[in-house]
């Protein structure tokens, strides 16, 4: 299995939407077959077309707000003592999360399909309130498939989906997490897919869906490259990109850019949800060598049981709580791109009360994983290594969550 | 040899009506009751449809997630849905059975030791829900090789082209998708523009046995007397769920069903 330099990820598939002849695909059901092909179509034309890139630039900037800073945080240097600790924050973006851009893009293609409702799936609440916002912004319906347990601990991303005119339908199968509101979403689009338009909130789903999506997130690391060379001159010479990885489209879009470096330059680090530390019902399948198997149409690797029954996750991230990965990240493992590894819910709190404590950021459970991750890997490398942690998302989701864990309440000016 | 599926065909074409074919899941609600329950209607149904149950299906409506979910939580295994076939086999008026599934369990088998066990217990055909043309085009052709019929899914959405391509990739037995829905959905679409669809595949492929299902129920099945074969599913796991919380016996309510459903297209 090889990775190939000078082209796109999202585009070394083979014609049946595998990576690494393994990884993705489209195992769905025959109705499913037309609407994605004509999404397929659709997406591969407008790719290249500079009209569209125009436009979706356009909205980029103006809407979602582009370039998210890219900072330095002096104080948590200072105190690890070890390398520089950078952070991309992308929170900063229309909405509070990265997932705004595949949000966006979505809309904009269902737009021009003549598409007048659009439908997605949601955990910790992003991808659905962007959903929202955006479904709002280009005047579609929208519905929002949650899971019953998230959408009572992630009630600030409810409330901001319903205020944005969106049908919230909570699903009640299963562990009534990400993994259920993702079936429940594609069962909808299989009776409805003539009128409606799905937008898949990670990348993940069939090949379609997932290229979408890092085609989408891939602006982070575009305003990341820029801002190294304007920050460095060039892009550094020891460079470390630690990202929380739950389907896998923010630490895609985080690396996308930079997948033609050699690691030994620019090193991607992955972090998974390892769940509470004495649960073994992990959400991270490739720290811990899950099997291969197929989840929502794609073949990655996945938490399941010898017979091949989805096996459900714990996680005090809402947003990490999948059984399954990417199939982009599939590949990246095993072409030895990317490295993985796993945070516990309880290393997360903790990152979180030290990032909070030394700077004025207040990254969600999510990205405190790849935190605490980074913070502990930082205190062991030189000076002149840059490492860069992507903060893509706003602790305020989180805030009933940190008043529990942590017994005090949550500041918003923090 | 003609297979036991294609001759179930011609048995109900002897008596001019279409074949029922039933679905229920293996392990609803327990191991023994589904047993049961697929020996007591295969004396009104030509061909049993047996569920293999999975937790995360992208195709299934409620009633029969809710039975799936029900035989899972129950402990069914996949050893124990073949041995329910096998024993089911032994019975004296046993009729041919096609698993219908998602090919994840398919595949932490192993294609081929599926296969190998599918043969051993007596199973006759394959549906694959998520496995699709041309996916399914190796997959398929190993089933052909050991007896097995792969049945392909035509729906709605299915172009013209791609119904010429998977008609002449199927075996003996396709499946026709009524509507636009996943399983369990109220019959969307009036009878007469399904059976528009239904006689473009027969033009295309006469000799191939199609059937109808999803949205199929007592209700609505006399609509489609002159079709090669008719599945209900929803209808008999909703049943299923019925008698248990009336606490009444699941095997004589199911049976009661199928055998008016028999008289509706007879
Ligand atoms: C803030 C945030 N970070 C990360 C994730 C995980 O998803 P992904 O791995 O696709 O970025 C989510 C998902 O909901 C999220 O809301």
């Amino acid at each position: 299995m090889k990775l190939k330099k000078g082209i796109p990820v999202i585009d070394q598939v083979d014609r049946l939407g595998f990576w690494g002849g393994k990884f993705g695909g489209n195992f769905v059901p025959e109705t499913l077959k037309k609407p994605i092909d004509d999404l397929e179509i659709q997406f591969n034309k407008l790719k290249n077309d500079k009209n569209f890139i125009v436009e979706r630039d356009k909205y980029f900037e103006n809407w979602i707000g582009t370039p998210t800073r890219f900072i330095k945080l002096n104080n948590l240097t200072k105190y690890i003592g070890g390398a520089q600790i950078w952070s991309k924050v992308v929170s900063d973006a229309n909405g509070g999360a990265h997932k705004i851009y595949n949000a966006t893009v979505h809309c904009l293609l269902a737009k021009r399909s003549g598409k007048k409702v659009i439908i997605g799936d949601t955990g910790a609440g992003y991808a659905g309130k962007m959903l929202s916002m955006a479904a709002k912004k280009f005047g579609l319906k929208c519905k929002i498939f949650m899971g019953a347990k998230d959408i009572k601990r992630q009630q600030p991303n409810v409330k901001a989906m319903k205020k944005n005119g969106a049908d919230v339908i909570p699903v009640y199968s299963g562990s009534q997490t990400l993994v259920d509101a993702v079936s429940e979403c594609m069962r909808y689009w299989v009776a409805n897919c003539d009128t409606t338009a799905m937008c898949v909130g990670s990348t993940v789903g069939p090949a379609i869906f997932v290229r979408i999506c890092g085609w989408s997130t891939s602006q982070i690391s575009r305003e990341l490259k820029t801002q190294l060379v304007n920050e460095f001159g060039d892009i550094p010479k020891k460079l470390k990109l630690y990202n929380c990885v739950g389907g896998g489209s923010s630490s895609f879009g985080f690396w996308n850019e930079f997948m033609d470096y050699d690691k030994k330059q620019v090193e991607f680090i992955g972090v998974e949800a390892g769940g509470p530390a004495k649960s073994n019902r992990h959400a991270a399948p490739l720290t811990y060598g899950s099997k291969i198997g197929i989840l929502h149409g794609a073949a990655q690797y996945v938490n399941q049981n010898s017979d091949g029954q989805i096996e459900e996750t714990e996680s005090i991230s809402a947003g990490l709580d999948y059984p399954g990965i990417s199939p982009l990240h599939c590949f990246l493992k095993d072409t030895k791109r990317a490295r993985y590894t796993a945070a516990s819910d309880e290393e997360a709190l903790k990152a979180y009360q030290i990032v909070t404590k030394y700077e004025n950021l207040r990254p969600s459970l999510e990205p405190s994983h790849a935190f605490s991750v980074a913070i502990k890997e930082a205190k062991k490398l030189s000076k002149d290594t840059i490492v860069i942690i992507n903060s893509c998302g706003d602790a305020y989701k989180d805030r009933g969550i940190l008043e529990q864990k942590l017994g005090k309440k949550y500041d918003k000016s923090n | 040899m003609i297979n036991p599926i294609s001759l179930a065909f011609k048995e109900a074409k002897k008596e001019k009506r279409p074949a029922l074919i039933t679905y229920t899941v293996a392990g609803d609600s327990s191991k023994k009751q589904s047993l049961e329950i697929l020996k007591a209607i295969s004396n009104y149904a030509d061909i049993l449809e047996v569920g293999v149950p999975h937790n995360t299906p992208v195709a299934d409506g409620g009633q029969i997630q809710t039975s799936a979910y029900r035989a899972i939580k129950n402990g069914i295994k996949m050893n124990d849905i073949f041995k329910i076939v096998s024993n089911f086999k032994k019975s004296k008026n046993s009729k041919p059975v096609i698993f219908m599934g998602y090919y994840n369990m398919i595949f932490q088998y192993g294609e081929n030791n599926f296969l190998k066990k599918c043969k051993k217990s007596g199973v006759n055909g394959l549906i694959v829900v998520d496995l699709p043309w041309p996916e399914n085009k190796i997959f398929s052709k190993k089933c052909k090789k050991n007896s097995i019929n792969f049945v392909q899914l035509l729906s709605p959405t299915t172009s013209n082209k791609r119904l010429k391509s998977i008609t002449k990739d199927s075996h003996d037995m396709i499946y026709y998708i009524s509507m636009l829905s996943t399983t369990g959905g109220k019959l969307k679409v009036s009878p007469k523009k399904i059976l528009t669809n239904y006689n473009k595949i027969k033009k295309i492929s006469p000799k191939k046995n199609c059937v109808i299902g999803f949205g199929i129920t007592e209700k609505t099945i006399s609509n489609f007397k002159n079709t090669d074969g008719l599945v209900v599913g929803s209808q008999i796991c909703k049943e299923i769920t019925r008698s248990l919380s009336n606490r009444q016996n699941p095997v004589i309510n199911v049976s009661k069903i199928v055998s008016k459903l028999k008289k509706k297209i007879s």
